[in-house]
């Protein structure tokens, strides 16, 4: 049986494999608009690719986009764009989109090993209601999941969150952010009990010195990268100091450029602390008024299976309860990292090291730091983010203008949608949480459900059980991104919807933890995507998907900036927005199909209803109507699909039950404005109190929060207003490379791809210009293989194995015992190569950091 | 070139005339002096007018040289693993049968070894060419500076990354984005004692016609009068100033104000003794470009 079940999933990896190879790119056409066309519509729309949130202007003709140019007026991009905003319009345009839903069939009826055909979206959400009803009944609340996105809008996440944490009654919705954010936010909680950064992108032009720490910023925030270009041109005095595993493009600006050895930044920001506690440079007023000092466990092993060595020999696995500890205490942890031992440690020269302490020692330099997936895709990613915020409060540089540790996100709403709306399966909107019961009790008040609906991380109501539709108790129920593609194999989890991500190529470890799930006829697996990703082709159904500009929108940039957009186009064929698909499906099911009869007692006129009636018509969500147009302030016209279908202002109604959460509920910090005031404005940063946007949070003066002047710091996410330091040691990696095994593999991103590639790889100028993945290595490593630039090579870990070719000359610069292959090739899935290792803590995935072997191919 | 014309639509149209008439007049007599020249020259050139767009393989000596020694076996051809040579066909503008590549469809790719040169058994191709490095196979040019979208400050910067001599073919030069007022402008700069006119910037370039492109090198290359010296880089070559360097200055200056005699210039109150934002770039693009990427960002830059 095992053999079988083996050989057809080689079997289909080939296929799919070969299938993605020869995808190679249906390149998109757009019809061009001649010069001087006065017939276009020019509206605003914030751009889909990375977490900068620059702004572009579309321009609309007979119903299609035919042109484009940075908003000029945008207060983050000037009017500029990056390669991929450039080319932003053609992503909609892609010869082989996707317009009809498409099933795995045979002799007419659904079938696990069918050819995919076209069917109905009524034929669609039938068989997939089926299947939801059946395993959420057989497998309880972790029995269905849901992997959505930080490129879904706002009211996307929230109409997802609420069908499957209120609908379904189950916690297993997880958005693709935990790959990328979770660690960031474990960080923000612990120190500040409240997510996201104080400060936002002014500090680009206010701070005296720039430290990147594991963020390829000139890269993967290009907009970003060039303000910050700019400030090291023209303000005298100005650093930027980089660390990185491998010299990258920020390298060509710094003033200090580290490599540093994998891992070892831990000690590294723990050798900055301890400098600062030698040389009493600490600002001791700010500590005492402002700080604790705790200690966090250690030896939590690698989030890997239970059975792993490596977690049964871990002694504390995934504990994070901090114990506090005085200033000596700390100081005393952080002795041993002396210059000699960090040095030797991280392969740092011991001048180097000394530069970048000094700047942060330096009282009067402003410093900002910046990190993005060398710190969030890290085994340790949330003490690593944690003794950057240690630094920064033992200075008390901080919350105020050029001072500020700063957390950058990949994906254009990931702080907007997936953190904010909090999409993850222990979060609830507005920094709430499952594991609280008065957060979930406060969710059902204001969703008009039954007290114990939404499932409580332990399963648990006032201490007692809650009942599950199987009528055995609800059980834990939490589920992290990683743990899902476990279940699945497992065959504890047997529907998945995966939606505006592509995660069969994301996931680490694909052969062995992401296929073997997906593929498993027990189980029902849809994605909802534009394109025939690498996703939809291990998918069983796959749904055809409105994105970007064919539906009205909004998104949530690093900077707590909320930006709305109006639908400017229609999607072709029978494609429909992640929105629309979410709220038709919950049509499908009936309140009786997912929850116990108890629960429907206390609403009798609930029973019988549709989650659709219950979820989103409660006289709240379908309390706006909608006028059959949405009419800007030019006097021009904007379509609404989703409202003309459902027969009210849907994404209005959605966003002002989602701001009761930030107005009434108990976590205060998160206000956002009315929804047309984001219709009128580029983006707003919030809290908006007052029509007033927050540039920097926790000091008086800059937040309304706060009361005072600006001398008055405040870190009101905790009870007492105080901030954690938090001290963590180094821990030695996973795998680390061994006499097999003999180099580092890391993997990333390229400025022209992002997003797995499905969308820039289908313009024809980016993929002409990074057609392919390669493998970056030093030449020194290459010569000992006999190997030669654009020599063919495998690459072997010890999960699987690819092919690619040797680049010793290009943008990345390897140190001697690493390599770097982008993500972005749908041809060569570098994540058939990594391993599922995680935080512990923040359960996100470590990309960066395995062992591997390069050979001739 | 194309900002000229541009401006040539701004003058008045009456001026316009005049001005053009004069120009064709003296264009006239200029062709008159020199169309003998011209006649004795056709026949010489014709095989070395080569259209800007077809590229010799590496190694391929001058161009009369070129066609004298090249017998058109192809065996160049055959020996690319690439496929981007071809034979010259009748009727086109170069020498039939011999070969060339047309960088924009198929650049090339450099191999290390360079199998198209030994494949040429009359040394049309240079056997002395040994590192491809040092092949000279045309001259990369940012031919439109208007329609490059890094002079108007995007991202773009394709043209440096796919460089197989990055960093030193190509370097970037950064400057302040007067416009915008907050980025900065990536300005792509070739470097001809780098570049081996491989045309894979020309491939890569994502504009609808290529902003860059790969020229003959005698078709893109000035000259400046060789009598004239640029002083600071002859004091680079030299060490130091060819000419004595002055005693120490001392100037009347009141209290708290001191001057520079190499630095900033007069400095006014007591402001700490900065020094100039150091620039991680030389006003020498030499000194970027003979560092190349190791170079980038230590010690020993401008200060």
């Amino acid at each position: 049986m095992k053999a079988t079940r083996r050989d057809f999933i080689k079997a289909s990896a080939v296929a799919a494999t070969a299938a993605a190879a020869g995808l190679s790119v249906p390149g998109a056409k757009l019809a061009l608009a001649a010069e001087e066309d006065k017939d276009i519509r020019w509206d605003k729309v914030p751009c889909r690719f990375c977490g900068t949130g620059c702004s572009i202007l579309v321009g609309v003709k007979n119903g299609r986009v035919v042109a484009s140019q940075g908003d000029p007026d945008a207060p983050v991009n000037r009017g500029l764009n990056c390669v991929k905003g450039y080319f932003l319009a053609k992503v909609m345009y892609g010869k082989d989109r996707l317009t009809k839903p498409l099933m795995r069939k045979k002799n007419g009826k659904f079938d696990k090993n069918g050819q995919f055909e076209e069917v109905s979206w009524d034929e669609a959400f039938r068989t997939m209601a089926e299947k939801w009803v059946a395993a959420r009944k057989a497998k309880g609340p972790k029995g269905v999941g849901m992997f959505g996105s930080g490129q879904w809008t706002i009211w996307e996440g929230y109409a997802a969150q609420k069908l499957i944490k209120a609908g379904f009654r189950s916690n297993s919705l997880e958005p693709n952010a935990r790959h990328c954010m979770a660690s960031a936010v474990g960080a923000f909680m612990r120190a500040f009990g409240i997510d996201e950064p104080a400060g936002c992108y002014d500090d680009l032009e206010l701070a005296d010195a720039f430290v990147l720490w594991g963020s390829n910023m000139a890269e993967m925030h290009p907009i970003l990268w060039s303000r910050l270009t700019n400030t090291r041109l023209t303000k005298p005095g100005c650093e930027v100091h980089v660390l990185s595993v491998f010299r990258n493009r920020n390298f060509e600006l710094a003033d200090n450029g580290i490599v540093f050895k994998p891992q070892t930044d831990l000690a590294i920001a723990n050798f900055i602390a301890n400098y600062i506690i030698q040389n009493k440079a600490y600002n001791k007023a700010f500590i005492e008024k402002h700080v604790h000092f705790n200690k966090t466990p250690t030896d939590i092993g690698y989030g890997l299976r239970d059975d792993d060595p490596r977690e049964k020999a871990a002694k504390n696995r995934a504990k994070g309860k901090l114990t506090k500890i005085s200033f000596e205490e700390y100081a005393k942890s952080v002795a041993k990292y002396t210059l000699d031992y960090v040095s030797e440690l991280s392969g740092v020269p011991k001048e180097q090291l000394l530069k970048l302490a000094k700047v942060y020692a330096d009282p009067n330099k402003k410093v900002a730091s910046y990190w993005t997936m060398g710190f969030n895709q890290h085994t340790r990613g949330v003490w690593v983010n944690g003794l950057v915020y240690n630094i920064h409060l033992l200075m008390g540089k901080i919350a105020e203008p050029g001072n500020s540790p700063f957390s950058l996100t990949g994906q254009p709403s990931a702080c907007g949608t997936a953190r904010e709306v909090g999409t993850f399966t222990h979060r609830l909107p507005a920094d709430l949480v499952t594991k609280k019961d008065a957060h979930c009790k406060f969710a059902e008040k204001i969703w008009k459900l039954p007290a114990g609906t939404v499932p409580r991380a332990n399963g648990k109501m006032d201490g007692k059980d809650q009942t599950d539709i199987s009528g055995k108790p609800m059980g834990k129920t939490l589920i992290h991104a990683v743990a899902m593609h476990r279940a699945l194999k497992d065959g504890k989890m047997n529907c998945f919807w995966v939606m505006c991500n592509n995660n069969m190529q994301a996931a680490a470890n694909m052969n062995h933890e992401s296929w073997p799930g997906w593929r498993d006829p027990n189980n029902f697996i849809t994605v909802s995507d534009p394109y025939p990703t690498v996703s939809a082709m291990a998918a069983d159904l796959i749904l055809p998907t409105a994105m970007w500009a064919e539906k009205e929108g909004a998104y949530g940039n690093s900077e707590r900036r909320t930006q709305f957009w109006r639908q400017q186009v229609k999607a072709p064929g029978e494609a429909r927005s992640d929105l629309w698909q979410v709220m038709e499906f919950s049509k499908y099911i009936k309140v009786e199909d997912v929850w116990p009869a108890e629960l429907i007692a206390q609403k009798p006129d609930y029973a019988g209803k549709t989650l659709f009636d219950v979820l989103y018509k409660n006289g709240q969500v379908d309390k706006f109507p909608w006028a059959g147009k949405l009419m800007d302030e030019r006097g021009n016209a904007y379509a609404n699909d989703e409202s003309d279908y459902f027969g009210f202002y849907v994404q209005k109604g959605l966003f002002e039950e989602y701001r009761r959460f930030q107005w009434e509920g108990p976590k205060k910090g998160h206000e956002m404005a009315p929804y047309e005031d984001y219709h009128k404005a580029r983006g707003l940063r919030w809290p908006v109190i007052d029509g007033k946007e927050t540039l920097w949070r926790f000091r008086g003066g800059y937040d309304p929060h706060v009361k005072g002047g600006k001398d008055v710091v405040e870190f009101y996410g905790k009870p007492d207003g105080k901030a954690n330091i938090i001290f963590a040691p180094y821990e030695p990696p996973a795998e680390p490379p061994d006499d097999e095994y003999d180099l580092w593999l890391c993997t990333g991103r390229v400025l022209e791809h992002w997003h797995s590639g499905s969308m820039t790889r289908r313009v024809p100028e980016l993929y002409r210009a990074v057609p392919d993945a390669v493998l970056f290595m030093h030449p020194k490593d290459a010569r000992k293989r006999r190997l030669r630039n654009g020599s063919k090579v495998k690459i072997i870990t010890r999960r699987g194995e690819i092919v690619t070719r040797v680049e010793t000359r290009g943008r990345n610069r390897p140190p001697k015992g690493l390599v770097f292959v982008p993500w972005f090739d749908a041809s060569r899935l570098v994540n058939k190569l990594t391993l599922d290792q995680t935080d512990p803590l923040s359960k996100e995935t470590d990309y960066k950091k395995c062992a591997c072997k390069v050979v001739k191919a | 070139m194309a900002r000229e014309s541009s401006h040539d639509a701004y003058l008045p149209r009456a001026r316009k005339v005049s001005r053009r008439r004069f120009l064709a007049d003296t264009a006239r007599t200029v062709a008159g002096v020199g169309l003998f020249a011209l006649a004795v020259g056709v026949h010489a050139r014709s095989g070395k007018s080569l259209p800007a767009g077809a590229i010799r393989p590496p190694g391929a000596l001058p161009e009369t040289d070129f066609l004298a020694a090249c017998t058109r076996c192809g065996l160049c051809v055959r020996a690319c693993p690439y496929d981007i040579l071809k034979l010259a066909e009748l009727g086109s503008d170069i020498a039939t049968g011999t070969p060339y590549f047309t960088a924009r469809t198929g650049p090339c790719e450099m191999c290390e070894d360079i199998p198209c040169v030994p494949a040429c058994p009359t040394g049309a191709l240079d056997h002395g060419l040994t590192d491809i490095n040092e092949a000279r196979m045309g001259l990369a040019v940012l031919v439109d500076q208007e329609e490059c979208i890094a002079f108007q400050g995007l991202r773009c910067e394709i043209c440096f990354n796919v460089c197989p001599l990055r960093g030193k073919a190509i370097t970037l030069e950064y400057q302040p984005n007067r416009r915008s007022g907050k980025h900065a402008l990536f300005i792509p700069v070739v470097h001809s004692d780098a570049c081996t006119g491989c045309g894979l910037c020309e491939k890569a370039c994502i504009m609808t016609e290529a902003t860059i492109k790969v020229l003959p090198r005698d078709l893109a290359k000035g000259r400046r009068g060789r009598h004239y010296k640029l002083g600071w880089e002859e004091k680079r070559k030299a060490g130091g100033s060819l000419v004595t360097p002055d005693p120490k200055h001392r100037y009347n200056l009141p209290e708290g104000v001191r001057y520079e005699h190499e630095g900033r210039g007069l400095i006014m109150g007591k402001e700490p003794a900065r020094t100039a934002p150091p620039s991680p770039f030389s006003s020498n693009p030499l000194d970027t470009l003979n560092r190349g990427l190791e170079g980038i960002g230590k010690p020993g830059r401008a200060k």
